[in-house]
């Protein structure tokens, strides 16, 4: 008896009862779609996660200040020491590989033109190389240079919904605008960007950091305690080692803040690095989708055992013949344990393309993206094979077990 | 008898349960069946002949005693070589046939040939032998029949073609007439009949004292031990093919 033969069987028997092995597989095949069509989901997910981090701009590596929170809603102030404005300059020249160096620095403001009063607007001060590091466009007019920066010139960027809600569809370079108390001159408007890791670069007002530092640093007490900033965004040479660039910035800041590297007063992250971060708070999700797939698969196997219990008992009679013309209860365990394997994979087959057809569908149909994973398609078929041998074998093994005697004498 | 020993028995027992309960199914049979004979087994329900045919058929093992099928002691193998001797040298009628419904007459009878361990032949040299078989029993015409669309005494020849197909030592048949009106109960004792004449070794057990008449011997169990073993008066034909008898077409049928 080979292969072949058992097969052929096995096909046989299931295709005497079409419609119960059909209602039979259909746990398998939901089990089956739904891990593929979850995998999909969640490496959709993660690609836009992904995609949208590097959309900041390629190869960044991202300093910010340590923070610690003092006292109840009075949010995050920088710690003594921290990073500074003139760390910028610094990590520009001192450090092999960077390519750009920037900064921000935010303030919530009030803006006027007009009769056009618009609160809670986000003014971003920084560096000329914002948006070369940030790949940011300037649709028309220009972004501010070295020498506005230096002299604190009261010029202003404009997002590209900011000027539309400002100024309308008449040309807004040239005028001036009210920023709180400040008179700023709008000398471009950025193009559209959009939202990005969750802040949303055509809501802002771009301005040289000097500006906010002189006219926008909240109070007298931090203006005192010098230019600090939050955050500075470095663009890495792609040839260059991301590591040892990390490494480099690490040991220069440190020295400029007179702080050791096991406590230090600023913290590094590359774009893998949050990427990673915000994969990690997506990997419960996604665990517990897979685990209800995977739940799926299981009662399908139940399904097929089950049936496959019902077959055994109902074909007694049948088993009973076949030992008699000269089966070996091997024979009977191979061909009951290939039957129930046929379901799955039947099942298998079925659900791959309605997983596959599902992950489509849904990415097409949702705002949610679907990436499917070849990886995902193997594991999900893997799992059914698996499932069918599992829960075959002890339908199987009763099969085998059974008395030729008692079979043929069944009714 | 110069015609060797297809079936040697020795004080077979068989036991059910054990103490006081102790049912004694056989209490010691003493047996012997040469190549060629026609036998038939008769005995009243709970004489023991369904226990031994089982165990004629390697379908039960003896408790006690010896079987020896073809020269060969099987008393003692397990259930996987009894399939082995089951495939290679025995051919089994039943009462009901036993057809698989979803199998045409041919893939019926081909159905043994799947367990085949020795000597396998290619799919086509697998059918050839089964329209052969079928043809020996007179249904070369009903190959792609499916068993509902046959008459019970057609049911029963394509039982016995499928017994006949992996050129069995011995046959073994369970009440083959049982289920079979008068008509269909003579054709099928015709067809033993002519395979007896073929040289086939035949042992049927039947409860039908018609049936028993048409035998050469007629062995009677009672309680578990044999009280008759009588020949029929019924003389064979004297000339038998001394070679294996082989699936071919008999000339009768031809």
């Amino acid at each position: 008896m080979n292969f072949l033969e058992i097969f052929k069987e096995s096909w046989r028997s299931l295709k005497a009862n079409k419609l119960r092995s059909l209602l039979t597989t259909l746990g398998v095949i939901i089990g089956v779609a739904a891990v593929i069509v979850m995998i999909a989901i969640s490496a959709g997910t993660e690609a836009t996660i992904a995609e949208s981090i590097y959309s900041l701009g390629s190869n960044l590596v991202f300093i910010s200040s340590s923070f610690s929170r003092v006292g109840p809603n009075q949010g995050p102030q920088p710690q003594q020491g921290g990073l500074v404005y003139d760390d910028v300059a610094a990590i520009r020249e001192k450090v092999k590989g960077v390519t750009g160096a920037t900064v921000d620095q935010q303030a919530s403001v009030t803006v006027r033109y007009n009769s056009t009063t618009l609160d809670g607007v986000t003014l971003i001060g920084t560096t000329p190389d914002y948006p070369t590091v940030r790949g940011l466009e300037v649709a028309s007019g220009r972004y501010f240079n070295e020498t506005e920066l230096e002299r604190a010139q009261k010029v202003a960027v404009l997002g590209k919904t900011i000027a539309q809600n400002l100024f309308g569809e008449s040309d807004p370079i040239g005028q001036s605008i009210m920023v709180n108390k400040t008179r700023l001159t709008v000398i471009g408007v950025m193009a559209e960007k959009g939202l990005v890791g969750g802040t949303d670069f055509d809501q802002l007002i771009y301005t040289p950091i000097k500006v906010v530092f002189q006219k926008f640093t909240p109070s007298q007490f931090a203006r005192f305690m010098g230019d600090r900033v939050r955050q500075i965004t470095v663009s890495v040479d792609p040839k260059a080692n991301l590591d040892d660039v990390v490494q480099q910035i690490n040991l220069l800041l440190a020295t400029r803040h007179g702080v050791t590297l096991d406590s230090p007063d600023f913290s590094i992250r590359t774009q893998a690095d949050i990427v990673k971060a915000r994969e990690e708070t997506t990997q419960t999700f996604r665990n517990l989708l897979i685990w209800v797939a995977s739940v799926s698969l299981i009662v399908g196997g139940i399904g097929i055992m089950n049936i496959m219990l019902v077959s055994v008992s109902e074909r007694t009679r049948e088993i009973g013949l076949r030992q008699a013309l000269g089966a070996t209860p091997w024979d009977i365990h191979l061909q009951f344990l290939t039957e129930a394997l046929m379901l799955s994979l039947v099942g298998g087959v079925i659900g791959m393309l309605a997983g596959i057809g599902g992950s489509f569908l849904f990415g097409k149909l949702s705002e949610m993206r679907t990436v499917i994973v070849p990886s995902a398609i193997g594991l999900a078929f893997g799992s059914a094979a698996l499932v069918g041998i599992f829960f075959g074998f002890l339908p199987a093994r009763r099969a085998a077990m059974l008395d030729p005697i008692v079979a043929l004498r069944h009714e | 008898m110069d015609t060797p020993l297809i079936i040697q028995t020795i004080s077979l027992k068989k036991f059910y349960g054990a103490g006081e309960t102790q049912v004694i199914a056989l209490a010691g049979i003493d047996l012997e069946i040469h190549q060629g004979e026609l036998v038939a087994v008769m005995g009243p329900s709970g004489s023991g002949k369904s226990t031994l045919l089982n165990i004629l058929a390697c379908l039960d093992q003896p408790s006690e005693g010896h079987y020896y099928l073809n020269g060969t002691d099987v008393s003692s193998l397990n259930r996987t070589e009894l399939a082995f001797i089951r495939s290679s040298k025995l051919g089994m009628v039943f009462q009901s046939y036993n057809l698989l419904p979803r199998l045409t007459a041919l893939e019926n009878v081909m159905l043994p040939l799947f367990y085949r361990r020795e000597n396998r032949l290619s799919p086509a040299q697998n059918r050839e032998r089964a329209i052969a078989a079928l043809d020996i029993v007179g249904l070369s015409g009903r190959t792609h029949h499916y068993p509902n669309q046959l008459s019970g005494g057609q049911q029963q020849r394509v039982a016995i073609a499928r017994a006949l197909i992996n050129n069995p030592v011995l046959i073994l048949a369970d009440e083959p007439t049982g289920n079979l009106d008068s008509h269909a109960s003579a054709e099928i004792m015709e067809l033993f009949q002519q395979l007896h004449e073929q040289g086939r070794t035949i042992l049927i057990v039947t409860h039908e004292h018609e049936v028993a008449d048409q035998t050469e011997r007629i062995l009677t169990l009672r309680d578990g031990a044999l009280v008759s073993d009588h020949s029929n008066g019924k003389s064979r034909k004297s000339e038998r093919p001394s070679s294996q008898p082989a699936v071919e077409v008999p000339h009768e049928l031809s």
